[in-house]
């Protein structure tokens, strides 16, 4: 079975993001991005999968600028076989990403597909579910077990009161979250091997879809500061502070 | 316009976060009709029906809507949908799961989590962990939206006199079973409803240390969460953490314990409306966003916290 592994290319974690003076969006020259993090848990719950037989080949795909051919590669060290870009220079929303995936899972023919739950930057939380709706297949979301079985996977999934269990037919979709795993770091001769495997190359005019935006960011300010705050001394005066002064408690 | 709101329900009680998403509903119009999707779920549907504001409420009662799969309802949403200019639910995981699937089967751009609403096409969301504020326009002829609920006032659950309408449900796509839940069972309230919060973090270094967070949390009829590390490291369940990709909460008082301060907990927290910081390390970036410090030991603040409580009661 082939595995298709979704990575985007954001801004690193631990980055603390600029919002542009002009208010067009935020700043992104010459600044360290990385792969979201939720995608190297997905490229890493492949790879568990590859390891332990039930997947033979791991394809992970990024749609965006050319530059995203670097988290191609972070993948491909990691232990994806192959890479798949989607160039565009128009920023995609998810419902464009979903479809540019769909249209490579069927030339693929993959029956299954990782990927986060969320990106980092525009933390959306979409781009999954959509897929799996333009596919017609089972979805996971926000999945933190996964378990290959005879009629497809059981999966955990982290919930607002909890875990869920679910079993998932094939073919399906999961989006996973922090908790399925940990991920590897590529080893220097891996990244060395990553080098020499294949990429293609599409545009989403190949692949026959329309990435026409169809929200338009018209601002991107900072969010209101929170004023500064005290230093207390003493349990007596925290409870004194939030009773007497700011009347919480 | 009509506007149609997911409720999140367990048929029989509506859950909190569908009054926010209520409230929101009616900024964009004044015929706000809800949707309860379960399996027996009259009751729900009832209590949905005095909702204040409510105007109509669709149920659609039928077994393969029960345990909210997603597979099931998406279908049942695009059927509707047609008849609305906006169609909500909550930025809860029900909603985060669902409404995607359903607005990809509506060829719709959803907007996620959106904290306010500027005009029936324009909405502010946060993005980058909330350290930035993108202000989006939509052009798509239905709105599929999520809300951020801290960012509405709830809508008060009585008052209202919905009509009840019963929909043809769309059947069993079959594509998923339930399996089973684990949910985390609490006296204390909900940690997205609570008014007041108080988290531990990698601090706490254990399970057992969160006692002490408990009793306190009893004190004050709190509610009690978590940042990552202590969810990772297994000390409460994952369904107490607090963060840009955990809960979202604003309680009126959040007591942050041995937690650092990553903008990733930022994000879930920084909009309560007075924030509590202790810990042991003065420059901890938590103290930045707090009104009240306390550079202490954990170990020997807590207990004085709690001895100081009893003291001023
Ligand atoms: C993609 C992604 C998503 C994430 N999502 C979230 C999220 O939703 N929520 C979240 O919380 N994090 C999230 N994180 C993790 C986040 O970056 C931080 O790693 C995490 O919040 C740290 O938790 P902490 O503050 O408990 O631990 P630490 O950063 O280790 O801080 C522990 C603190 O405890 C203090 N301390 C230790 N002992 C004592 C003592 N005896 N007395 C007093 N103080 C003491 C220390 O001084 C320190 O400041 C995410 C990270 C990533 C990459
Ligand atoms: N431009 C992209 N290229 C590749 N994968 C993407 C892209 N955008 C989103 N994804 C995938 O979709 C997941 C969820 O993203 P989002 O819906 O934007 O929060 C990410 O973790 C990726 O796996």
């Amino acid at each position: 079975m082939k595995v298709l592994v979704p990575v985007k290319r954001v801004i690193d974690a631990n980055i603390k993001v600029r919002v542009k003076a002009d208010q067009s969006g935020v700043e992104l020259n010459n600044v360290k991005m990385a792969m979201n993090p939720f995608c190297e848990i997905a490229v890493e719950e492949a790879i568990r999968m590859k390891e332990a037989g039930s997947v033979e080949e791991i394809i992970v795909v990024a749609a965006g600028p050319e530059k995203s051919q670097e988290t191609l590669r972070t993948g491909l060290a990691m232990g994806a076989d192959r890479g798949v870009l989607i160039t565009s220079d128009t920023p995609l929303e998810p419902l464009s990403v979903a479809k540019l995936l769909k249209a490579v899972v069927e030339k693929e023919g993959t029956e299954l597909v990782l990927m986060g739950k969320q990106a980092i930057d525009g933390d959306n939380n979409q781009t999954g579910q959509m897929l799996s709706a333009l596919l017609g297949w089972s979805l996971g979301t926000f999945v933190s077990t996964i378990e290959c079985n005879d009629g497809g996977y059981k999966v955990v999934r982290e919930v607002d009161g909890g875990l869920e269990s679910v079993q998932l037919t094939k073919p399906s979709v999961i989006t996973v979250d922090l908790r399925l795993n940990e991920p590897r770091y590529a080893s220097l001769p891996n990244i060395m091997k990553a080098k020499k495997k294949q990429i293609d190359y599409y545009t989403p005019d190949d692949l026959g879809v329309d990435v026409t935006p169809r929200v338009h960011v018209l601002k991107v300010v900072e969010p209101p500061p929170r004023e500064a705050g005290i230093m207390v001394q003493s349990a007596a005066e925290l409870v004194d502070k939030l009773k007497n002064e700011a009347k919480v408690i | 316009m009509s506007v149609l709101v997911i409720a999140e329900h367990d048929n029989a009680e509506i859950r909190a976060a569908t009054l926010n998403t209520v409230t929101a509903a009616q900024q964009l119009g004044d015929d706000i009709h809800v949707l309860v999707a379960g399996a027996d779920c009259a009751a729900a549907a009832n209590v949905a029906c005095q909702i204040s504001g409510v105007t109509k409420v669709h149920v659609a009662d039928a077994p393969e809507y029960a345990h909210d799969l997603v597979e099931n309802i998406a279908p049942l949403i695009q059927q509707l949908a047609g008849d609305f200019s906006h169609v909500l639910a909550p930025a809860s995981t029900y909603g985060k799961n669902i409404l995607p699937r359903a607005a990809a089967l509506l060829d719709v751009q959803q907007i996620s989590d959106i904290t306010e609403i500027q005009s029936a096409d324009t909405f502010v969301r946060p993005i980058y962990a909330g350290n930035a504020m993108a202000t989006v326009q939509s052009t798509d002829a239905i709105k599929l939206i999520t809300v951020r609920t801290t960012a509405f006032e709830a809508a008060a659950e009585t008052g209202g006199s919905a009509t009840l309408e019963e929909v043809a449900a769309t059947g069993d796509t079959g594509l998923s079973q339930f399996v089973g839940q684990e949910l985390t069972r609490s006296e204390r309230p909900e940690l997205t409803t609570a008014g007041i919060i108080i988290s531990g973090g990698r601090g706490m270094q254990s399970s057992e240390n969160f006692a002490m967070l408990e009793r306190i949390a009893d004190k004050l009829g709190a509610a009690v969460g978590a940042s990552r590390a202590a969810v990772d490291a297994g000390y409460v369940p994952n369904d107490y953490q607090v963060g840009q990709t955990g809960k979202v909460v604003a309680p009126d008082l959040y007591i942050a314990v041995g937690i650092s301060g990553a903008i990733q907990h930022l994000a879930g927290m920084k909009d309560s409306k007075v924030i509590v910081a202790i810990n042991k390390d003065e420059e901890a970036p938590i103290f930045q966003v707090a009104d009240f410090g306390w550079a202490a030991d954990l170990f020997k603040a807590i207990p004085e916290f709690e001895a100081a409580l009893d003291d001023a009661a």
